[in-house]
């Protein structure tokens, strides 16, 4: 089954998973804190791009409401609350000095093969050509983590956490059809709460050791090195 | 027959090359609230360097003499690979986008030689700067090429527009990042704003203009025309690649009419954009063209990546 024997509807979602995965990079990449934010926004928008094209050619009415709460969650409210406590906190006009930029970018792009690989034998018992979404969701996953683990900062962390979680709810598009709206809700309480306790977080870190990056946690600890 | 008309289309990129580039002065100048000169501007400056004795420094040797000549006919052997405004010519199935990559880097040996020869100060900064550029752009442009020869499965130029061109309408993911990415090459490598400023001659920016500094006369008439080559011949690969409808497929009047019409109407949109990006955007400093030429090659690598995880056949 090829790409140009499929529907108009299957080709766009198909794009939009191109479009997700580039913005994972593009984060990957990023050393300014609100572009990373801006990015993150980005995904967020694309999601609930794909979310409401999934559900009009699906027919599942029911997508049309998570895609609404997508939008307010992760395209206005998240970003909007990073947004402010950078700014809050005066960190706006810091550039992250990313170490190795490079290899992090092709260790991203590693990871987007190995994702691939993973997921090959999975896909290839499928005949839905949504499915081949599947390795650029759980490339969406791995980048996240490899985001949280080449930035310093806490903000970033966040962001990488969160667009983890985008990369989980792509493959359940994808994948399903959308999951129930009881699995749907809660997930997207969970990270309503998760954003609020991470802004309690900042507070904390920022009171106790007077900043953000979270290598300058490892002088806390009790035994000198 | 078919032979004429693959001349007929060479002499065609030859003689249109400085129109196109007049008409994104002209464009540019508008954008920046400034008299436009005429789009004929490009015609008449070449005339008149050809007139004009050329003057060469006493210790050129061969290489600079004769590298305007070499560049020229590399770029117009290339501008007869790319299909202009009909596909299927005999010129394209001689030689494919590998090869055109090869003039194009032949070219710029040359141009980088002709700077380094003549023993200036300027010339060898511009050649070891023209190099590093065309080291981080090569890779990327071959990139993004692959994807259109994967996605086409074959490397030669008028096939893979034709493959393009009979399959309709389709919304392909790596075609987007590959199109971005050729864009993204070719201001490089054609020197436009953010990487080089073609109209500057300030030690610290120029590249391009630093190893031509020392050309003079019809030297320096065909090498500016070379340049602009280069420009039209970016531009037509990425028109006729992504948006190739229009180009024509027999050899009726009509159609090559038609897609003259056509190729000239996207070349037109195509120079827009670019003047448009010129004017809003800054020339960046010359250690950060790595990072965008990095960037380039993520595109180009992860078009490849989406065609093979998003599109191929299983």
């Amino acid at each position: 089954m090829n790409i140009e024997q499929q529907d108009f509807y299957t080709q766009a979602i198909l794009s939009m998973a191109a479009l997700v995965g580039l913005t994972s990079f593009l984060m990957l990449g990023q050393g300014r804190l609100l572009r990373l934010i801006f990015v993150f926004a980005l995904q967020g928008l694309l999601l609930t791009l794909t979310t409401t094209l999934a559900a009009y050619s699906l027919n599942s009415p029911h997508l049309y409401i998570s895609a609404m709460m997508t939008l307010i969650l992760k395209v206005i409210f998240i970003p909007w609350m990073l947004r402010r406590q950078v700014v809050l906190m005066n960190m706006h006009r810091d550039v992250e000095a990313l170490k190795n930029n490079t290899a992090v970018m092709l260790g991203g792009a590693g990871l987007m093969v190995f994702s691939y690989y993973v997921l090959h034998p999975i896909v290839q018992t499928s005949s839905a050509i949504m499915l081949n979404a599947l390795a650029v969701s759980l490339s969406v996953v791995l980048l996240g983590m490899l985001l949280m683990i080449s930035h310093r900062q806490a903000v970033a962390h966040v962001v990488g956490f969160m667009s983890i979680e985008n990369g989980l709810f792509f493959a359940a598009i994808v994948a399903t059809k959308g999951m129930p709206m009881v699995v749907e809700l809660g997930v997207a309480f969970d990270v309503l709460v998760a954003a609020v306790l991470f802004g309690i977080f900042f507070f904390h870190i920022r009171t106790s050791i007077d900043s953000l990056d979270v290598d300058r946690m490892n002088r806390l600890h009790e035994v000198d090195q | 027959m078919n032979w004429l008309l693959a001349i007929v289309q060479t002499l065609l990129f030859v003689a249109l090359a400085p129109l196109l580039s007049g008409w994104l002065k002209w464009c540019k100048c508008h954008l920046q609230n400034r008299k436009a000169p005429s789009l004929l501007q490009p015609y008449r400056d070449l005339m008149k360097l050809i007139r004009k004795q050329p003057v060469v420094a006493e210790h050129a040797s061969w290489i600079f003499t004769r590298s305007p000549y070499i560049i020229f006919s590399a770029m117009v052997l290339a501008a007869s690979v790319v299909p202009l405004i009909a596909v299927d010519l005999p010129t394209a199935a001689s030689a494919d986008v590998i090869v055109l990559v090869g003039f194009f880097a032949f070219a710029r040996f040359f141009l980088a030689l002709a700077g380094l020869d003549i023993g200036t100060a300027f010339g060898g900064m511009g050649s070891s700067r023209e190099m590093t550029i065309s080291s981080l752009a090569e890779p990327a442009m071959l990139m993004a090429v692959f994807t259109l020869t994967m996605t086409a499965s074959t490397t030669n130029l008028s096939l893979a527009i034709a493959h393009v061109l009979n399959e309709g309408l389709v919304l392909r993911p790596s075609f987007v990042f590959a199109m971005f990415a050729l864009i993204l090459v070719a201001i490089a490598e054609t020197g436009r704003v953010p990487v080089d400023n073609p109209t500057t001659h300030l030690e610290l920016t120029m590249i391009h203009e630093a190893m031509i500094l020392e050309y003079s006369g019809r030297h320096l008439a065909l090498i500016e025309w070379a340049s602009q080559l280069k420009l039209m011949l970016y531009g037509v690969l990425i028109a006729n690649i992504f948006w190739p409808w229009g180009i024509a497929q027999n050899f009726s009047i009509h159609a090559l009419g038609y897609g003259l019409l056509a190729i000239s109407g996207k070349l037109a949109a195509l120079a827009v954009f670019l003047s448009i990006s010129e004017t809003l955007v800054a020339k960046m400093r010359l250690f950060r063209v790595q990072e965008y030429l990095s960037f380039a090659y993520l595109l180009g690598l992860l078009g490849m990546l989406s065609h093979i995880i998003l599109e191929a056949s299983r």
